[in-house]
């Protein structure tokens, strides 16, 4: 039951994602043919709060509720941030969906993206059988 | 109140709220925003297949699967209850070029002639769930994260790696959308 907490977040981050627009095709378009702020807005906001917060918790060495530390990992360098983030981008354009908001849009009614959820999870199995060729455990 | 919250919300108010979720998660229990992960424990889940990609211990992320779960919920009640009245409005330009591509209704969040099950079996609905989708799963694992893990959460905590990774994305999506999406709409014509 200790999870119960994340679906409480996750819902009200759903929320979020939908009156937000994040979810919408058409303000990833958007984004992409430069005409309109709205995503830069949202992300580039996210971003600040985002490192607020982490700069807060290190700084103050501020702890979980339940009395945890709170740990960082630095992420190591490896072509498949450029190779793949070209590849995710190529597809981010296509679905109008990062994987967060393919979850919001099967919510929302568009009950048809659960095909784009399961070829995204196809996708990441796909990787998975492929990784020790191209991927960083390989370099 | 109600009547307000059922405006689509600035971008101010979104980026906000999306921010939030990196200490809240934090705050929750020390873990890391990054929802393309889910898509890796569900495979690890259902079909591990003996890969060793895949041989970890999937129940100890089972939190994700909780908050994608709730991310799907929230989708619906936002749908269910607080769907904003009026048409979506759309940057001018946009719509024209959606337009000559051939997409015809701008009402809701998704345009409908291409997101409605009955595209499922044709040329454009494999395009746009099939490939899509694909290119969405493999390309965020292979980058070791997505929008959330490496935008939001990566250049939160500083991590110049996910300041490259975010600009191949950048980079793909321009591509995509510029150079790719008037060639592929012109082939479901």
């Amino acid at each position: 039951m200790k999870n119960i907490k994340y679906l409480v977040v996750g819902i009200f981050f759903g929320i979020v994602f939908v009156k937000a627009e994040i979810i919408s095709w058409f303000r990833i378009q958007e984004m992409f043919q430069l005409t309109s702020f709205h995503m830069y807005g949202v992300i580039g906001t996210a971003v600040v709060v985002g490192m607020i917060s982490v700069f807060l918790i290190k700084k103050f060495n501020i702890k979980t509720f339940s009395g945890e530390a709170i740990t960082f990992e630095d992420k190591k360098f490896n072509k498949g941030q450029i190779i793949g983030g070209l590849i995710f981008g190529v597809g981010w354009a296509i679905t109008g969906a990062c994987p967060g908001p393919l979850f919001a849009q099967i919510g929302s009614g568009f009950g048809v993206v659960i095909i784009t959820l399961l070829s995204a999870i196809a996708g990441t199995w796909v990787y998975g059988k492929v990784s020790h060729k191209i991927g960083p455990e390989n370099e | 109140m109600i009547e307000l919250i059922k405006q689509p919300w600035h971008w101010l108010a979104g980026g906000i709220m999306v921010g939030l979720t990196v200490p809240a998660l934090l705050l929750l229990g020390n873990k890391k925003f990054g929802i393309s992960s889910s898509l890796r424990d569900i495979c690890a889940m259902c079909v591990p297949a003996d890969i060793p990609f895949f041989k970890y211990d999937w129940k100890k992320k089972v939190w994700n699967l909780f908050f994608v779960a709730g991310i799907l919920i929230g989708g619906f009640i936002a749908n269910r209850f607080l769907q904003n009245p009026n048409d979506m409005v759309i940057a001018q330009k946009t719509q024209a070029i959606l337009f000559q591509y051939g997409v015809k209704d701008f009402t809701g969040l998704m345009p409908a002639d291409i997101f409605s099950w009955h595209n499922l079996f044709t040329l454009k609905g494999f395009i746009f769930f099939v490939i899509g989708g694909f290119l969405v799963g493999f390309g965020t694992r292979y980058a070791g994260g997505c929008t959330s893990g490496h935008s939001i959460m990566g250049l939160s905590n500083l991590q110049w790696p996910s300041l490259v990774a975010t600009m191949a994305f950048m980079a793909g999506g321009f591509i995509s959308a510029n150079f790719l999406l008037p060639v592929i709409f012109k082939l479901i014509q």
